[in-house]
């Protein structure tokens, strides 16, 4: 039914390299169990005789909903640290150019930048060849009825790809303004991808996303003479919900304004070499 | 639909901490400015919780109201939404409550 837990077997989510050609699914780890003695081991014993009964029924608990999601992220962004990887986390609504604009950053910062891609989608591996047939190391992650990406299944992503030291990691999650602002993948950053051929509101209707960015990219304002769309508008709308976010404006399609966008990835990436990754990506 | 995924949560966490006891009541702080519905919490919780430990509980959610504090002027006021500034023109605030995402308590079946 979910994709977090699996708790039952509907959701089958997996993960594609599309190098190699192998698909793995993603099971949910083996539930572990700390004691008290510090002892940890897995679900597969009966607890009926370790447990004194409790006479109180309360028992506070006082956990975040999200705390095994946030454990695992933290996972991942230890993980990335350790490496020195810039991972950044795309977030945009369906159709909003993340692939497209993908795509032109590998063509663009190839010999540059070590570029490497997870790609989220419900289903098919389209968007994994994209990549692929643009240059980029691409594992396609499908989270079937999944609406958003989580960490376990970027854990299990980049088990599969193993991006290499000092490079980059564009995670592109799932074509989503709601459920992925929820769900920490260890990024470094939330890039979120507005393109003007949406409504000037958008920052307005979907607060979560647009606060939880910390870049705004504007694309297709190649488009900007053939529509009403009102750029300044749009701008303020954003600046409403999230005063710290940086603002781009590009067209991946013809180029323009991608020169800002490289220069963000290169600053990024030469803060995450630095043995104190303090960047703060604004 | 984040909520299905957080109820999955919920109840793996609530099953957890009753070690085989029966859960009777799943207590949540869920903040009105968290982007979770709690409507959709309540839809999703006695399907997700059937065939576990929790099947049958009660859920009682706690919504919490926004509230923030200036850091220009430093008053605190109601936020309903993220896009309301302080009465001083200022849009730079410290977010003082309403995004909780709590599971708060569980209470369990008295022990035969």
């Amino acid at each position: 039914m979910c994709a977090i837990c699996g708790c039952d077997g509907e959701a089958k989510p997996s993960v594609l390299d599309l190098q190699t050609g192998r698909r793995t699914a993603i099971e949910p780890p083996a539930p572990e169990h700390v004691h008290a003695d510090g002892t940890v081991h897995g679900h597969s014993h009966d607890h009926d005789h370790h447990h004194a009964p409790e006479h109180g029924t309360m028992v506070a608990l006082e956990a975040r909903i999200l705390a095994k999601n946030d454990a695992l992220a933290q996972k991942n962004r230890g993980w990335f640290l350790g490496r020195e990887i810039l991972a950044l986390n795309l977030v945009s609504a369906p159709g909003a150019g993340k692939t497209t604009l993908l795509e032109r950053t590998i063509r663009d910062l190839q010999g540059e930048l070590p570029l490497y891609v997870l790609e989220g989608d419900q289903a098919t591996a389209n968007d994994g060849e994209r990549i692929r047939a643009a240059g980029g190391h691409v594992v396609q992650i499908n989270t079937d009825t999944g609406c958003h990406l989580d960490a376990l299944m970027v854990a299990r992503g980049l088990a599969e790809l193993k991006p290499g030291p000092g490079s980059v990691l564009l995670i592109e999650n799932i074509g989503n303004l709601v459920c992925p602002a929820l769900f920490d993948l260890g990024e470094r950053a939330k890039v979120a991808i507005f393109s003007v051929t949406e409504g000037e509101d958008k920052p307005l209707k979907y607060p979560h996303m647009f606060r939880a960015a910390n870049l705004v990219i504007f694309n297709k304002i190649d488009l900007l003479p053939y529509l009403d769309f009102d750029l300044a508008r749009a701008v303020a709308n954003a600046r409403a919900v999230n005063p710290d976010a940086s603002l781009l404006r590009i067209s991946a399609r013809t180029g323009e304004g991608l020169e800002t966008w490289y220069e963000w990835l290169r600053r990024g990436t030469a803060a995450a070499r630095e043995a104190a990754f303090v960047w703060s990506p604004t | 639909m984040h909520e299905l995924a957080l109820t999955c949560a919920i109840v793996e966490s609530a099953e957890e901490a009753a070690k085989g006891r029966r859960v009777i009541r799943v207590s949540l702080e869920i903040g009105r400015l968290s982007g979770v519905m709690t409507e959709a919490i309540h839809f999703c919780f006695d399907e997700v919780a059937r065939g576990t430990g929790v099947e049958g509980a009660v859920l009682d959610i706690f919504e919490i109201d926004g509230r923030a504090r200036c850091r220009r002027c430093g008053a605190e006021f109601a936020t309903p939404d993220f896009y309301t500034g302080c009465a001083c023109g200022s849009i730079d605030l410290d977010r003082l409550q309403g995004e909780e995402l709590t599971i708060k308590s569980i209470e369990l079946e008295e022990a035969a």
